[in-house]
């Protein structure tokens, strides 16, 4: 087994919100994510996702627990000592209009991290170096001087990935990358990410609300929800017997692209997920689960081991009555 | 065959702007029977949202409705003034929107902004109005609909908002429901929630015209799908007629881009290129220069959308030549 | 024959440049939107233009100079030797308000673009640095702005005596406090922007993403408050100027000008009468200006 590059322990986040009450976003959450491989984050919006990925590459500073960095902790590091890592560490975002300078020309985009840590000499080389990452996510060169609203949304996050790639990192969190872009699209960038990823040998963090796209790149999953972790696993293992009932529900839940399918009694969820400002006592997910018992209302359950995966739940599904019916026929998408 | 309610023919909407005038819905034909859901699919851009708010009348100036006409029940709504518009939108037709905190006034109580969709039209006295929105909460499944009459939007979570705007859309019975994008901003489970009342109203004879990107969700709601690219319409069949059969070439690229949680793959289908600016479509078809299967003809002319197999129409010479060697 | 494959990817590469989205994000964009739907705004510049070109070539424009007495054509009405008249000392009353305008326009431009200068600075620096900084920063603006600016002039004016150079010196320690609350607020918007932080993972410097990507991001707003600083630095010569404690005779300003001419009103209206119009055309001209470029450059204006 190859070596652990990120490990969160017991890692927590609040937030203030208004009239006093804190927002849990992340609760005690520890996970490793090891060289090379990718690990999925799905869950629903608000389920903290986004801020534990931040808190993983030292972007957020976490209200308890820590990050290790190769065994060596991020979080008691002094700015100092971590500098040189910052560039380890990169972050490709959701929104490819919101995270590009507006004012800033491709060429000026791409090179900024180049100058920051300066890995070229001048600027012609610079400006060198920034056409080969154009070539490398797909973007003519002839580009370079264009403004970032000049381009598609999938080109703009295209951009986006030179810059996360640029100062040469060895992780990158994937936050929602393609959930602003179109079906079309979508795959372009997947794809583009996925060769990276063999290319330059890099871990990723891939955060999605999609389940079907966490799937298509990642090695093992992790399913979150409330700011706490439920499964973690193997994707196709986790993907064919969920065993903890969220992971059971979401899986059901996505549309299947298949008109014969239509109308299928799918069990639904009830209600929606409570505010994370006020947390359910005892496991998070009993007020919607249907198997609750009294125990889960009192017991928060930790994170068990069954083989490879490691669920929190009292009482996990044995992942054997798998639904027929959410393992789609490959027919489905003709 | 069914009664149509809702009937849209050669719609067209242009936008002048500094670049020549647009046409992001151009010649659009469509129609929508009672207790039926028609879909309407497409990338950003194509012109899904403004073919639906050329329907109900919304386009903003100075974007406006170039010609075709929007018939619902045999009365004529394009040219409408104003005020006669207003009487209708809400008891007739009415629609639901993407964001549904935008679309509620927050400093409002939702329970009096439901109300007031039924006061405006005098459909009932104030007193028994309470009830109805009441009854209508209950309906859209709202749980403990006393307390959420008396909730401000902010306090709701996303999926309740989306109920409240369905309750608002639904509580004067209009025959026609438009729902853009109703599902998108919302998390999957409570998405599926969204569909399975989606689906209630139509077995209650309602008429929906749902614009949708998401080919999951389309799959899972319509009876009859119109596939929209660069502003027209590309093709149109049942759905069980085109998940099963796609034709155009458009349409198969996007059902095959579709990735399923129930399988890994190597690597995903992708269409080549990006949707084309209506600035500067191409002088024959719009999909041509990204479509695989482009002769110098489609270069030239826009195909005309043809009926190839009974109640399956496409836009694609090749897709047509093709059917008639069959 | 379809496209060959080079072909193609040129038509493509082309195609995809028009984005539908982006539209007006960019500056020049919305200046060209204000030049076609503000025709106010258009002809505020122009005679904002017009005002400054006049000044400049003052010497070109008239044979007379700003305090050349001719003591026999004192107080003499518009005539075609003197198209505005002459003043008490017989001087040309269109020289001096040639010349005025290069003193009321310098004093308008100048304190403007130092307290634009010195709120921008100081407002970012509190806005991302946040902690004592943005204390300190803050409660100084607090302290500025709470005293009744014409008496904070009028103090400082007494404090340092007239002059044109301490005329700028006033001005911009009155005006810095509202430049720089407004970029503190902005600051603290683009600070949480995705690009920020996208900045501040790659590594980039706090005082790099101050300069490179907050202040640029600010420009807008600061050509606004540019645009409205002036006149309010041109009407608050005026009336120091008014009450001799501004520009000092014999150079002429606007305020100086209605000032002397006060003692005339009754024989000789033109003396007031020619420099507030003056006045009243250029302060109007500029908040025409800056009303029409809030409206196109700020973003909760736009059209969606």
């Amino acid at each position: 087994m190859s070596d652990v590059l990120l490990e969160a322990r017991r890692l927590s986040r609040d937030f203030p919100s208004g009239g006093g009450k804190t927002i849990h976003a992340v609760s005690e959450v520890s996970l490793q994510i090891r060289e090379g491989e990718t690990l999925g984050l799905v869950g629903e919006s608000g389920c903290g996702k986004s801020t534990l990925g931040r808190l993983m590459i030292r972007a957020l500073a976490p209200t308890s627990g820590e990050v290790l960095y190769r065994g060596r902790s991020l979080t008691a590091m002094p700015e100092k000592a971590f500098r040189p890592l910052r560039r380890r560490m990169q972050l490709v975002f959701q929104d490819p209009w919101a995270s590009l300078d507006p004012r800033m020309t491709v060429r000026d985009l791409i090179a900024e991290p180049l100058e920051t840590w300066r890995i070229c000499g001048g600027k012609a080389e610079t400006t060198k170096r920034v056409a080969e990452l154009m070539r490398a996510v797909g973007l003519p060169e002839e580009f370079l001087y264009r403004y970032p609203h000049q381009f598609s949304g999938g080109q703009r996050q295209r951009i986006g990935i030179a810059r996360a790639i640029a100062a040469e990192p060895e992780f990158i969190v994937c936050d929602e990358p393609v959930s602003a872009l179109d079906v079309s699209v979508q795959n372009q960038i997947l794809n583009l990410l996925k060769g990276l990823r063999a290319e330059r040998k890099l871990t990723y963090l891939f955060i999605s609300h999609n389940l079907s796209v966490v799937r298509y790149l990642s090695d093992r999953v992790c399913v979150m929800y409330l700011g706490n972790v439920c499964e973690t696993g193997p994707a196709e293992e986790v993907y064919r017997h969920p065993r903890h009932p969220y992971t059971r529900f979401l899986l059901d839940a996505v549309p299947v692209p298949d008109p014969r399918r239509r109308g299928e009694e799918v069990p639904l969820l009830r209600g929606d997920p409570p505010s994370p400002a006020h947390p359910p006592e005892g496991c998070p997910f009993h007020t919607r689960c249907p198997w609750a018992e009294e125990r889960c209302a009192r017991e928060k359950p930790a994170l068990r081991s069954d083989g490879e995966v490691r669920v929190a739940c009292l009482k996990p599904l044995s992942g054997r009555e798998d639904s027929a019916r959410r393992t789609p026929d490959p027919s489905g998408a003709p | 065959m069914e009664e149509t309610i809702l009937e849209v023919s050669r719609l067209t909407v242009t936008i002048p702007t500094d670049r020549g005038e647009i046409l992001p819905v151009n010649d659009v034909s469509l129609r929508i029977p009672a207790g039926k859901i028609v879909g309407i699919v497409g990338e950003s851009g194509c012109g899904k949202s403004m073919t639906a708010r050329a329907v109900i009348g919304l386009i903003r100036p100075p974007g406006r409705v170039a010609g075709g006409s929007v018939r619902l029940g045999g009365r004529e709504l394009t040219g409408l003034l104003p005020k006669e518009r207003r009487r209708l939108m809400g008891s007739e037709i009415s629609m639901v929107f993407q964001e549904p905190m935008s679309s509620l006034n927050p400093v409002m109580k939702v329970g009096r902004q439901v109300e007031e969709a039924l006061l405006q039209h005098g459909v009932c006295s104030r007193k028994e109005a309470r009830e109805r929105v009441l009854e209508m909460f209950r309906a859209v499944e709202i749980p403990e609909p006393e307390v959420r009459y008396d909730s401000y939007p902010h306090q709701l979570s996303g999926g309740l908002r989306q109920r409240v705007m369905i309750a608002m859309a639904m509580v004067c019975r209009p025959r026609v429901l438009i729902a853009d994008e109703p599902t998108t901003a919302l998390d999957v489970t409570v998405e599926a929630q969204i569909l399975r009342l989606l689906r209630e109203l139509r077995d209650r004879g309602t008429g929906l015209l749902v614009i949708s990107h998401n080919l999951g969700v389309i799959a899972q709601l319509c009876d009859w799908v119109y596939v929209m690219y660069a502003g027209r319409i590309v093709e149109s069949a049942s759905a069980e007629e085109l998940f099963e059969r796609p034709l155009h070439p458009y349409t198969r690229g996007l059902f095959r881009s579709v990735l399923s949680v129930g399988e890994g793959a190597e690597t995903l289908e992708t269409i080549p290129g990006v949707v084309p600016s209506l600035h500067h479509l191409p002088e024959g078809c719009s999909f041509s220069l990204r479509c695989s299967r482009c002769e110098t003809r489609c270069e030239k002319e826009m195909p005309e959308l043809r009926e190839l197999a009974p109640g399956h129409a496409v836009r694609c010479r090749p897709a047509e030549r093709e059917a008639l060697h069959e | 024959m379809p496209l060959s494959g080079r072909k193609k990817t040129d038509a493509l590469a082309s195609l995809a440049l028009q984005s539908q989205l982006g539209e007006e994000i960019r500056f020049r964009d919305r200046l060209r939107r204000l030049a076609r739907e503000n025709k106010t705004a258009v002809v505020s510049a122009a005679l904002i233009l017009v005002m400054a070109l006049a000044a400049v070539f003052a010497p070109l424009l008239t044979p007379y100079g700003e305090k050349d007495m001719d003591l026999l054509n004192r107080l003499s009405p518009p005539s075609a030797a003197h198209l505005l008249g002459t003043d008490e000392g017989g001087r040309d009353v269109l020289a001096r308000l040639l010349y005025g305008a290069r003193i009321s326009l310098l004093v308008g431009v100048v304190p403007a673009l130092l307290s634009l200068l010195l709120g921008a600075l100081l407002g970012v620096i509190a806005g991302y640095r946040g902690g004592w900084a943005d204390a300190l920063i803050m409660r100084a603006a607090d302290i500025t702005l709470a005293f009744p600016s014409m008496l904070l002039t009028m103090v400082v004016m007494y404090a340092l005596g007239g002059g044109i150079g301490n005329v700028f010196l006033t001005l911009t320690l009155v005006n810095w406090a509202n430049v720089a609350r407004v970029v503190r607020a902005q600051t603290l918007q683009l600070k949480n922007s995705e690009f920020a932080e996208s900045a501040r993972i790659t590594g980039v410097p706090s005082r790099v993403i101050m300069r490179r990507h907050i202040l640029p991001n600010c420009l807008p707003t600061l050509l606004v408050l540019f645009t409205l600083n002036i006149p309010a630095s041109i009407l608050t010569e005026s009336s120091l100027s008014f009450l001799g404690l501004g520009v000092q005779p014999p150079y002429a300003s606007w305020g100086l000008m209605i000032n002397t001419g006060r003692q005339y009103l009754f024989n000789a209206p033109w003396l007031c009468f020619v420099p507030g119009a003056a006045i009243m055309l250029i302060v109007l001209a500029f908040n025409f200006l800056g009303n029409g470029l809030m409206d196109v450059l700020d973003p909760r204006q736009q059209k969606s």
